[in-house]
């Protein structure tokens, strides 16, 4: 959020490679971005290299530009929409569905030790569970449908999610509570007015962490009884062993997730201007 | 029923603390915060409490807002045992404490929500204490664009824009800098001697305690006792000249004595319980 302004009291210093590695000193941010680049590039060269002089078949790493036709095929054979489609509604509904569930219960157990004395140790338990083995319990209860896909991704969302909302609900100012009562406001006010609002930015840097926790699960939601979506395509090429598919699959996920943070990020911002620390 | 409560109000004290402990238990063994404290606060007086930290001050401020409930003995004010909080008090925190996502008006505007009074009423009362912490112009800012000292200030004005009768002040200056520390307090004097209030002020800072009360209130440590109640006689309005004055530099030898005298008590303890 705090954005850094170059301190023009700063002293004089020649410019020097050495002064990029100071510890905890800030750097031009135009190299700051600049790195940000440069790495991903460096590692695109090496994969075009290693395949180019044919260094590794391309069974174990297919070329960039293999990579990329293949998107271009799915993108224009209307496959990667529909994919994406299927599996952007699954990610929504799965996160949405944890989300409204964990927000309360998260709320409840940060305010009142009674429901987080209930509900911790059985939620702390859960959450280590592999939600994959969970696949064949989803399969009896929800069917083959979405509704399965949807438990799953819920599953290996909300256990994590309703933990940190307790948390950032626990984090507020405990004397924003205390003001409240002593204003004259009673619980429910109180809960609405003041603990919900104050703890609100965070909880909402708990959605676009959580969001992209649901995106890590698409695959294993999608690995039993799906036609289409984005991890169904992944794991249908695991059978051909077209290697160039999976890898623009699961870049393409990496791409879509990181593009839903930034729109959390934004929304975040716009949402919570009072938030911004500006002294 | 309102000719009684003002006869009462000359034989009753404001505040009345009487016999108060409090008990904590700490890993299940009982921990004795404050012991047996006996003390009166008269209508419109300033009394600060000093001590060594965790000597109680903070827990018996608390138990006067309301906050927290004495283990025996029984908090008074007007005569009415305090069963919680409520709106004859305002309380300032050290954590300044304010709604970030309110303005400064909306912070002391929401002070106002329960106070049965017209529209018009409310938006005057808060000009006014917006005018009285001098925040003109800063109407429409948000907490986290504010100073450390500004923001106590919304404080200020939000704890005392609905007209509780006792101001609570739990070390409101204690996280600002010298020089903004001492501009506050001085606003505070001026601000309590326009809106005539009692104020209980809880700091570790003497010469604060001093400069500011009617009466300083000195906790000997674990368990909280009274050690030392003084009458501060200093000439008022005070500014902030005052602190080199020969009967301010008494008050303060004589209190700063006293703590040091506490504070190695618990050095003591501590060293004691260490060991074993």
């Amino acid at each position: 959020m705090k954005r850094r302004q170059p301190n023009p009291a700063a002293p004089y210093r020649k410019r020097r490679i050495g002064n990029l590695f100071r510890l905890r000193e800030e750097i031009p941010r135009s190299i700051y971005s600049a790195a940000g680049f440069i790495v991903p590039a460096v590692l695109l060269l090496a994969w075009w290299a290693v395949t180019y002089f044919g260094l590794a078949r391309p069974l174990f790493l297919p070329s960039p530009g293999a990579v990329l036709s293949e998107g271009w095929r799915q993108l224009t054979e209307g496959i990667l929409l529909a994919d994406a489609s299927v599996s952007i509604y699954r990610i929504v509904v799965g996160w949405l569905a944890a989300t409204v569930v964990a927000v309360p219960v998260g709320i409840l157990m940060g305010n009142f030790r009674i429901f987080e004395g209930a509900l911790e140790p059985l939620i702390s338990t859960v959450r280590y569970m592999p939600v994959v083995a969970l696949i064949p319990l989803s399969i009896l209860w929800a069917g083959i449908g979405d509704v399965q896909k949807i438990l799953i991704l819920f599953l290996g969302t909300f256990f994590q999610q309703v933990l940190m909302i307790m948390d950032n609900v626990k984090n507020i100012d405990v004397n924003l509570i205390r003001a409240g009562q002593t204003l004259g406001f009673n619980n429910r006010e109180i809960l609405m007015r003041i603990i919900l609002p104050a703890a609100s930015p965070a909880i909402w840097d708990t959605f676009r962490i959580t969001i992209g926790w649901t995106w890590t699960y698409l695959v294993v939601a999608e690995l039993v009884a799906a036609n289409e979506g984005l991890g169904r395509r992944i794991m249908d090429a695991q059978r051909y062993l077209a290697t160039h598919t999976i890898l623009f699959g699961t870049l393409f996920i990496g791409v879509l997730g990181l593009l839903t943070d930034q729109i959390f990020k934004r929304a975040g911002q716009l949402m919570f201007r009072w938030n911004i620390q500006t002294r | 029923m309102r000719g009684i409560v003002a006869q009462q109000k000359t034989v009753t004290p404001k505040v009345a603390i009487d016999a108060v402990s409090r008990i904590f238990l700490v890993d299940g063994a009982p921990l004795v915060a404050i012991e047996r404290i006996d003390l009166d606060i008269k209508e419109n007086e300033f009394v600060s409490i000093v001590g060594t930290s965790g000597c109680g001050k903070s827990t018996l401020l608390n138990m006067i807002g309301g906050l927290d409930e004495p283990s025996s003995g029984e908090i008074r004010i007007d005569g009415v045992p305090v069963v919680g909080p409520g709106r004859n008090r305002g309380f300032v925190f050290q954590s300044y404490s304010l709604f970030e996502w309110m303005t400064v008006e909306g912070n002391i505007r929401f002070a106002l929500e329960k106070s049965q009074i017209s529209n018009a009423e409310k938006k005057e009362l808060v000009a006014h204490f917006i005018q009285a912490v001098g925040l003109s112009g800063f109407e429409a800012a948000y907490p986290r664009q504010l100073s450390g000292g500004m923001r106590q200030r919304v404080a200020i004005a939000r704890a005392l824009v609905y007209r509780p009768s006792i101001l609570l002040m739990d070390e409101p200056f204690g996280a600002l800098d010298a020089q903004t520390r001492g501009m506050m307090q001085e606003l505070l004097l001026k601000v309590w001697e326009d809106h005539k209030v009692t104020v209980v002020f809880v700091t570790h800072d003497v010469d604060e305690a001093i400069f500011l009360a009617d009466r300083v209130v000195v906790l000997a440590s674990r368990p909280g006792r009274v050690k030392k109640d003084i009458r501060i006689t200093l000439e008022r309005p005070r500014s902030f000249e005052i602190i080199t004055d020969a009967k301010f530099t008494d008050y303060k030898r004589e209190i700063l004595a006293d703590i040091r005298e506490e504070t190695l008590k618990v050095m003591a303890q501590q060293a004691g319980s260490s060991i074993v």
